[in-house]
């Protein structure tokens, strides 16, 4: 199964990914032979077999509801590009026409 | 051609929780920017996520309460979108398989009873918050809520009227407050409501193109924005144009709703299991452990009270709309056996000092032994019923006990006879005419012989026996005038 460009395009358009047209081209290709592996995976019998959603053969990891000290506020916006007053500071969102 | 109205209604309830869904971070509201974060809820690379026990209790709880099956076997998704609010690039959620489903939540809109189906409930993390005042060119994020727990709640568009929205609304925050499962306030996003509508002609069976409501943060906006939006579409519809599907916003300012800017491939969001997390495997015991731990709901709680209390439907929907008016009442009832009187001061007197504060019976400053204890001294007739409408708000302010403050304030009512008769009888002297009136037949002259009175003892004369007293003299005594 092949991908297209449009295909390619759409998705580094989801991941903000800006790819040149010799990547676009590149990644078009291998993405092309992963879902040709995943048509060879197809063809093993699944049949009543459930869906894979965690490799770990265990469930019910909880917390209780007990507050833990969280970051100083330094700490969490010491990545930031921009911080103010504690805020991250980003540019204007576009919540309005 | 008259059209109708579809509506479908999306509630995203904050649980509960004293911490987030996936860490230890508090969930208190209005906190310093960005003080209740941590690596798992800012998303640094390498920290993993670990569910909130409790978050999911609630969940179960409020499924048990909207009739829903409880799906036994959980898995968490995470939903990708790139937004300045989300810090991991994706929201965990549920999708496919939420936890709970096919519930139905009764209500009743002027007298008419109808059967919401709810189509979903499931699990997810709240975002941060984007705030956009200030510097023009930027925006500020604060993560804060990050995390917290949502329920969001999915009706079936079974709703067809903006009061049926504000029922069903009202409805779901009194049963999720009743299980403490939410706080229920709009204003400050713990429940937040996204109605979707569409109207088609009258009858039909066909299902219009429908409209996401956002920004609707208290009933009355609710109910004012989907009315603009029926108006709306149903003036296009009928001069031939076409609804498009979008989201608006409510503008409380203009009132009228305004079309958002659409997120570019906003609806491609990738689901898939979120590896970080283990299954949830929920045991029949478990659901029937916290079946059993529910508490009496709004609905079943106002049928008993007019079963139990003789009490009519409207009182016992206004008292019990929330668990701690309820409690109080029946706390009161408990020590004033005469449940009308009571109902009448609880949803009179009582609400009226609350509900000017905003502050919840359960914090009244009059406790249901103070009230109590109030009705008890007009019972016996120690003040009159005037006398205590009177100080209730002195009570409320006070804080003090009924006893002490009607003794402080001179105001036990007379009913000494020898009082009241020099009262009667100083008013009958000051009254000739009316006395004449009286005499001739015009009975009707005795009240005014009573207000008369009441005013000369400052209110404090005790009415049924100024009353009795006034016939007697009237009738007997020799006439003063001619």
């Amino acid at each position: 199964m092949a991908i297209t460009q449009a295909e390619v395009e759409h998705m580094a358009r989801l991941a903000r990914l800006d790819l040149s047209e010799q990547e676009k081209a590149l990644f078009c290709e291998q993405l092309s032979h992963i879902l040709s592996y995943m048509d060879q995976l197809r063809q093993v019998p699944t049949d009543g077999v459930p869906h894979t959603s965690t490799v770990i053969e265990q469930s019910n990891a909880f917390r209780d509801d007990i507050p833990t000290p969280s970051l100083p506020v330094q700490a969490v916006i010491a990545n930031a590009p921009e911080a103010v007053d504690g805020f991250f500071v980003v540019p204007k969102i576009l919540e309005n026409p | 051609m008259t059209y109708e109205a579809v509506i479908g209604v999306e509630v995203h309830a904050q649980l509960r929780t004293a911490t987030k869904l996936f860490c230890g971070c508090t969930t208190t509201f209005g906190l310093a920017p960005n003080t209740q974060c941590c690596p798992v809820c800012i998303g640094m690379p390498g920290s993993l996520p670990v569910l909130n026990k409790r978050a999911v209790e609630l969940a179960i709880r409020a499924g048990l309460a909207l009739n829903c099956t409880i799906r036994l076997s959980n898995r968490f998704a995470r939903k990708n979108y790139f937004y300045p609010d989300l810090p991991k690039g994706y929201q965990i959620s549920q999708y496919e398989a939420p936890i709970c489903e096919s519930g139905s939540l009764d209500i009743t809109t002027n007298g008419h009873a109808k059967t919401v189906r709810i189509r979903r409930a499931h699990l997810e993390e709240d975002a941060g918050k984007n705030l956009h005042e200030g510097d023009a060119a930027t925006s500020r994020v604060d993560f804060n809520r990050a995390g917290t727990p949502l329920l969001e709640i999915v009706t079936e568009p079974d709703l067809s009227s903006p009061e049926e929205v504000d029922a069903y609304l009202r409805a779901l925050r009194d049963i999720l407050k009743y299980l403490d499962a939410c706080d229920g306030n709009m204003e400050q996003g713990s429940f937040r409501c996204e109605p979707n509508i569409s109207v088609r002609p009258a009858g039909s069976s066909d299902l219009g193109t429908k409209v996401e409501l956002k920004n609707i943060n208290s009933f009355r906006f609710v109910k004012q924005a989907l009315a603009y939006e029926i108006a709306r579409q149903t003036k296009v519809l009928a001069s031939g144009g076409v609804i498009h599907q979008e989201t608006r916003l409510w503008d409380p300012e203009r009132e009228v709703t305004v079309v958002m800017r659409s997120k570019e491939e906003a609806h491609d969001y990738r689901y898939f299991p979120d590896p970080d997390l283990l299954p949830v495997e929920i045991s029949q015991e478990w659901i029937q452990e916290l079946r059993q731990s529910l508490p009496e709901l709004p609905a079943a709680r106002a049928k008993r009270f007019v079963h139990d209390y003789r009490l009519p439907e409207y009182d016992a929907s206004v008292l019990t709309a929330s668990k701690d008016l309820a409690d109080y009442f029946e706390a009161c009832v408990r020590l004033f056996p005469n449940p009308k009187i009571v109902s009448n001061w609880v949803m009179g007197e009582l609400l009226r000092e609350l509900n000017a504060r905003g502050i919840p019976a359960q914090r009244s400053p009059v406790s249901p032994e103070c009230l109590a204890k109030l009705l008890q001294l007009v019972d016996e007739g120690t003040i009159s019923l005037k006398i205590a409408r009177e100080i209730f708000p002195e009570l409320y302010a006070s804080g003090k006990d009924p006893e002490t403050l009607v003794h402080e304030k001179g105001l036990t009512q007379i009913s000494d006879a020898q009082v009241l008769e020099q009262l009667v009888e100083e008013v009958m002297r000051q009254h000739p005419a009316q006395v004449d009136q009286y005499r001739r037949g015009k009975e009707a002259v005795l009240g005014f012989f009573v207000g008369q009175v009441m005013k000369a003892s400052g209110g404090k004369a005790n009415p049924g026996k100024v009353n009795e007293l006034l016939r007697r003299k009237l009738a007997s005594d020799t006439p003063s005038g001619s």
